[in-house]
């Protein structure tokens, strides 16, 4: 049986969830800040247990184009991590990956080409690897990724994946998200989604 | 035209002529559309999972093919619907994320999702008439209680009806 209880989680392993969240997502934002070589803010991360129904509408309204890099956790955390971004901030952060200017014809256009998507991709990689690097850092966990899936639609369709996976366990999904913007034109989001038993095992980890 | 009504995920919602019904932004869950030909009462559930039977916290029947049919099925026939008029339109039940290695049966629930749904009304004796199911992209489906239409719409895809 599962110690924690999710819809009543105490103040002390909702700190510690928040924190995990500021480690691994301050790693993260490190990494791509090195990677384009420009000044990153991060916003302190939130932790909320949040309905289905609410899900796509705190990151996005439902049908706003984003860009999401899906990996499964294997090893001592299972699980997915997903990392979304804006449309627009995924083109502005290929263009700056690729050394060239954003094409404002595009705003707001799902369509990137292989180049792009591989570019993207590899952002996806690189980052929620330095997330997890930390988190496994931190806890003395192994924690091993898969290789990382990217989709471009409707946000509702893509947050319906980890939707889903929470579903099997409640009604409701513990968002650990946090909010990073480079030079106010790159909007992301991190979302960890361990199964119930991680949340365990992590806490545990960290002697709670 | 009346009211369009908004179905979230893991919920459902039964309307009359002028309203319409919609869920936005359907992922790997289905939208399943019923409509009675005669009395124009329609019915929409967001359904993420196949089976309440697979799952120990089945308290929200609107999160399941099984029940969520079921009690779509039974708000219609409470407001005056026939079972025998009903008809049946799904969409949705993508895979989201391809992998090249695909051991995690979570990456095909959408399949499920879509097997589960038409399991369930063929138990009920509901025909489906029209799908738009499956592929790697979200759909944001309209169901009109005044034509039965349901309208599909996806992302760089042009708007289909079924």
């Amino acid at each position: 049986m599962s110690k924690i209880d999710l819809s009543n989680l105490d103040s002390v392993q909702y700190d510690v969830l928040k924190e995990i969240g500021n480690i691994g997502a301050g790693n993260a934002t490190t990494a791509l800040s090195k990677m384009l070589d420009v000044k990153i803010d991060m916003k302190v991360p939130k932790v909320q247990l949040v309905d289905f129904s609410e899900i796509s509408n705190i990151i996005a309204s439902e049908e706003d184009i984003m860009a999401g890099i899906l990996l499964y956790l294997e090893g001592d955390v299972n699980g997915m991590m997903m990392f979304l971004l804006e449309v627009d901030s995924a083109r502005a952060l290929v263009s700056s990956l690729m050394g060239k200017p954003v094409d404002v014809s595009k705003k707001g256009s799902p369509d990137f080409d292989e180049m792009e998507c591989s570019a993207l991709n590899e952002i996806g990689n690189i980052i929620t690897g330095a997330y997890l690097s930390a988190l496994s850092d931190m806890t003395r966990l192994t924690i091993i990724s898969s290789v990382p899936g990217l989709q471009i639609d409707m946000a509702a369709s893509i947050l319906s994946v980890p939707a889903i996976e929470f579903s099997k366990i409640g009604d409701r999904v513990l968002l650990l998200e946090t909010q990073f913007d480079a030079d106010s034109s790159i909007n992301g989001y991190f979302i960890l989604v361990p199964e119930l038993d991680s949340y365990d095992t992590i806490l545990n980890s960290l002697g709670l | 035209m009346g009211e369009v009504i908004k179905v979230g995920m893991a919920d459902l919602k039964v309307c009359t002529v002028p309203d319409s019904l919609t869920t936005l932004g359907l992922g790997s869950c289905v939208g399943i559309a019923l409509y009675d030909r005669t009395t124009k009462i329609t019915g929409l559930a967001h359904i993420m999972l196949p089976s309440s039977k697979e799952i120990c916290n089945n308290s929200n029947i609107a999160k399941f093919a099984d029940t969520g049919i079921e009690e779509t099925v039974r708000l219609m026939k409470a407001k005056g619907a026939k079972v025998s008029n009903i008809v049946a339109k799904i969409a949705g039940g993508a895979q989201m994320f391809a992998f090249s290695t695909n051991k995690n049966e979570m990456l095909n629930v959408g399949d499920r999702n879509v097997y589960a749904v038409k399991e369930k009304l063929k138990e009920l004796n509901i025909p489906i008439i029209a799908e738009d199911t499956g592929l790697n992209f979200g759909r944001t489906v309209i169901i009109d209680s005044e034509t039965g239409i349901y309208t599909i719409k996806a992302v760089g895809k042009d708007i289909k009806e079924i």
